[in-house]
């Protein structure tokens, strides 16, 4: 019953079959699909022979090239470190403060330390270093725990309240929340803090000598804070958690506690040291 | 006409689909009683309301039909047009909808303060809703559409069953609805493109073997002696879709009460069998099915016999064969064996040729006819839909390459392919299809303008456009910036930096998108002017018989 016809615009015949008004041609497979097909499948067996690719029972072919990507990304990623380190010969046991003056040592450090503070310190710092509410800023020279290399150094390797052992740590009691003050002493304490750096907050009256009885031990009788201590400088605009007397306020009531965390066996020792001349450099190293 | 008069009854088949509707009404009030979290007595009831409007619709229909609808009208076939004119309009509202979403987080990319801080719309929501909406809803009824109407038409015979076409068009609505519904309120099983939870999978298994043996029953009441190429398209679609289905939903349910299930395969097998599922997803959805709908409107729209018939036969059968087995290329340089990972790669290089067959036999059915792609929008966009399935399904094994993929891996690039694939060659080529359905559908002589088919052509091609290049430009710049070493070694970028790099074409991304939806939004406006005021088709057609359907 299939009846073949000739189709004139191409010159080819149908199959004769015929469904809702469609037909098929009877053209041949085009030369070149086939061929192409036909490349692509010895391409293939080609690939077979030379990388692993059939499973087995309880093992797969492995290819007479012998390699695989697993060890090609780990031998290209450890010719790279091993590269790297080529050019930082010195730097694992150079002091600090020698760096700076190295200057094969310096350019390492710095192009180190950029790379692995966008990776690893960014994320709260700012790709910039200038830091957000509850991140300080490392491009300012108001330092928290000491601007000295050293000082950085140490942050670094152990952190901040982050629970190593040699964590630098400090508290800001809850003067509300405990109960030590109550709500006007507070305020009046946060008026004369602010008013030490901006000149249109007035005072309470109290506000200095409550400041003396209750933060002076720490922050220091003029308000410039304690290093040692981790005790900020109150008498610059610069604030942590905010200025103004409201967040003053709320930070005495029920204080925040910033965590940074260990570095040391996260990152490589060399890194974490690009990383305090990299901070340092920043513009407010001291 | 001459009917032959019987007598009416409430068939079995009616009977049986009541009382389906009515246990899962109980099972489902029982789960919305006894469910643990609110999402799922929210889907129990939308489940119970949906079952009630089902059995609602079984009786209403026995009432309204007079008798058992001929399988013959006047020696033709009576074809049942009903759900296909249902799944049409539900394919171009879904499709909007998707569309809308996709502009939307497209946008929330450029302009994160777009998601509002809330939870139900932002990215990590909306993404997977935009990504159903487009595929299962707008996609799933257009092949719904569309494989009706072929199945039916090439094979000369009625669909089988009086509820079972409808019950298969809307419960796969009902599906969609719980699935949409469930990704905004947070409900996932965290499965690219398999996200809904155990329950509506069960639901789409149940609407999906249905459809199976509908589609197959048309076919065994066939009139022609062969099955046309454009049926093996899509009964392997089905039947594949089948099978991937439940393979990547082997999951256990924490308890019937709850929407949480635990999947059976965990570590490197979850992930395999997940890409797996997603690459035929890919192959066998929006490739084979779609080829289905390439097969019967583009020699339809043409009027040419299909280019070659063994072409046909051998892409069909290489494509099915070799698709299966490329998924692995989705995990390359991961916890995967290698030796997964190259049978992965190669298959997708030898898919190369049976994938541009189809190509090869859409554009060619055209020799003889390139004239009509001046005067024929619809067929321009049948065309140029084929055009970029060529373009898609060649930059697929190239970025199979181990090599390659190392660089385009996790960026934009494979957002931009995957767009060319979707907005090109599934958008364009359900377009063409539903510019064809609508007037032989509602009878009507032809679309209501062509010079807005025109205009939704070129606006979606200039949004295509700017959307692909877009995404190669910042997946290939994203890839070479986290590669890029500077003299020592050290990686030049840190990622926040390729981030920022990439805003602008996120930018032009998002206006494309919008050009995208304009153009569909012109579709439903001339889809609408169509069955609303298009001029009647006079008599019986070669497109479209004056046969009424019989609802």
């Amino acid at each position: 019953m299939a009846q073949q016809e000739l189709d004139h615009l191409s010159g080819q015949t149908t199959t004769g079959h015929e469904w809702d008004g469609l037909k098929e041609l009877n053209t041949p497979l085009p030369k070149w699909w086939l061929y192409v097909f036909y490349v692509c499948i010895i391409w293939s067996v080609g690939y077979y022979v030379f990388y692993p690719s059939w499973p087995l029972v309880s093992s797969y072919t492995q290819g007479i090239f012998g390699s695989t990507m697993r060890s090609d990304s780990i031998a290209a990623y450890e010719g790279g470190v091993k590269a790297r380190l080529a050019n930082a010969s010195g730097l694992a046991d150079a002091p600090l403060e020698q760096i700076k003056s190295t200057p094969a040592l310096l350019e390492f450090a710095m192009a180190n330390g950029k790379a692995a503070f966008g990776d690893n310190c960014a994320p709260c710092h700012g790709s910039g270093a200038t830091g957000g509410p509850g991140y300080p800023s490392l491009q300012d020279d108001d330092w928290i725990w000491g601007g000295k290399l050293a000082d950085i150094y140490q942050t670094l390797q152990f952190g901040i309240r982050s629970g190593h052992a040699k964590a630098r740590d400090s508290q800001m009691p809850n003067f509300g929340k405990d109960g030590i003050l109550n709500k006007e002493q507070i305020a009046s304490v946060a008026s004369y803090v602010v008013s030490l750096s901006d000149t249109s907050v007035k005072a309470a009256a109290d506000g200095k000598q409550l400041f003396s009885d209750n933060c002076a031990a720490c922050h220091g009788e003029d308000a410039k804070g304690n290093l040692e201590l981790g005790a900020p400088n109150l008498a610059d605009k610069i604030w942590l958690y905010g200025g103004g007397v409201d967040k003053v306020a709320a930070q005495m009531t029920e204080a925040k506690h910033g965590v940074m965390p260990a570095w040391e066996g996260r990152l490589d020792a060399i890194t974490i040291k690009s990383l305090a001349v990299y901070v340092h450099s920043l513009g407010g190293g001291k | 006409m001459a009917r032959p008069v019987e007598t009416k009854a409430f068939t079995l088949e009616e009977m049986g689909y009541s009382l389906f509707l009515a246990l899962l009404a109980v099972v489902c009030v029982i789960l919305a009683g006894k469910a643990w979290e609110p999402q799922l007595a929210f889907h129990a009831a939308v489940g119970a309301v949906f079952a009630a409007i089902g059995i609602f619709l079984i009786i209403k229909g026995y009432n309204d039909r007079s008798a058992q609808p001929a399988q013959m009208i006047d020696g033709k076939a009576n074809y049942n047009y009903g759900p296909i004119k249902f799944a049409a309009i539900a394919s171009v509202f879904w499709g909007v909808a998707g569309f809308l979403v996709g502009v939307y987080i497209a946008s929330e990319l450029a302009w994160p303060a777009l998601n509002l801080d809330l939870p139900f719309i932002n990215f990590g929501r909306l993404r997977p809703l935009h990504t159903s909406a487009v595929i299962f809803a707008f996609g799933g009824n257009v092949l719904l559409a569309t494989s009706f109407y072929v199945v039916q038409r090439t094979s000369q015979a009625r669909m089988p069953g009086i509820v079972t076409p409808w019950f298969i068009v809307l419960g796969y609505n009902a599906f969609i609805v719980i699935a949409g519904t469930g990704y905004l309120l947070g409900v996932t099983q965290s499965k690219e493109y398999a996200e809904p939870e155990w329950y509506a999978d069960l639901w789409l298994t149940i609407v999906w073997v249905i459809y199976l043996l509908a589609f197959l029953g048309t076919l065994w009441k066939r009139k022609e002696p062969h099955i046309y190429v454009a049926n093996w398209f899509y009964l392997a679609f089905i039947v594949t879709v089948a099978m991937l289905h439940l393979g990547n939903n082997m999951s256990v349910p924490v308890s019937i009460y709850s929407i949480k299930s635990v999947q059976v395969f965990s570590g490197v097998q979850d992930a395999m069998v997940q890409w797996w599922y997603g690459h035929n997803a890919v192959g066998f959805f929006l490739t084979a099915a779609f080829l289905g709908i390439m097969y019967y409107f583009v020699p339809k729209r043409a009027d040419r016999p299909v280019y070659s018939y063994r072409l046909s036969i051998i892409h069909f059968w290489a494509l099915i064969f070799l698709y299966i087995w490329a998924g692995p290329h989705h995990l390359h340089y991961t916890a995967l064996p290698e030796w997964a990972s190259t049978l992965g790669m190669t298959f997708s290089i030898m898919l190369w040729m049976p994938s541009w067959g189809g190509m090869i036999n859409g554009l060619m059915t055209l020799s003889g006819a390139w004239d009509k792609l001046r005067t024929d929008p619809v067929l321009r966009m049948l065309v140029v839909s084929v055009a970029f399935y060529g373009m898609s399904t060649f930059e697929g094994p190239l970025m199979s390459i181990k090599a390659v993929n190392g660089l385009s891996h996790y960026t934009d690039w494979t957002v931009g392919h995957v767009h060319s694939g979707a907005l090109g060659w599934v958008g364009f080529v359900s377009f063409g299809a539903l510019y064809c359905l609508f007037p032989w559908l509602w009878n009507k002589k032809s679309v209501y303008s062509l010079k807005l088919v025109s205009w939704h052509f070129w606006t979606a091609t200039i949004g295509i456009v700017f959307y692909i290049c877009a995404m190669w430009v910042s997946g290939i710049m994203q890839g070479l910036m986290w590669r890029a070493y500077d003299k020592l070694g050290f990686l030049e970028y840190s990622f926040i930096e390729t981030v920022a790099a990439m805003h602008p074409y996120y930018a032009i991304r998002a206006l494309g998108g919008a050009l995208f939806l304009l153009g569909s939004l012109i579709m439903v406006y001339n889809l609408y002017m169509t069955v609303a005021h298009g001029e009647d088709a006079e008599g019986a057609t070669a497109g479209a018989p004056a046969l009424a359907p019989a609802e």
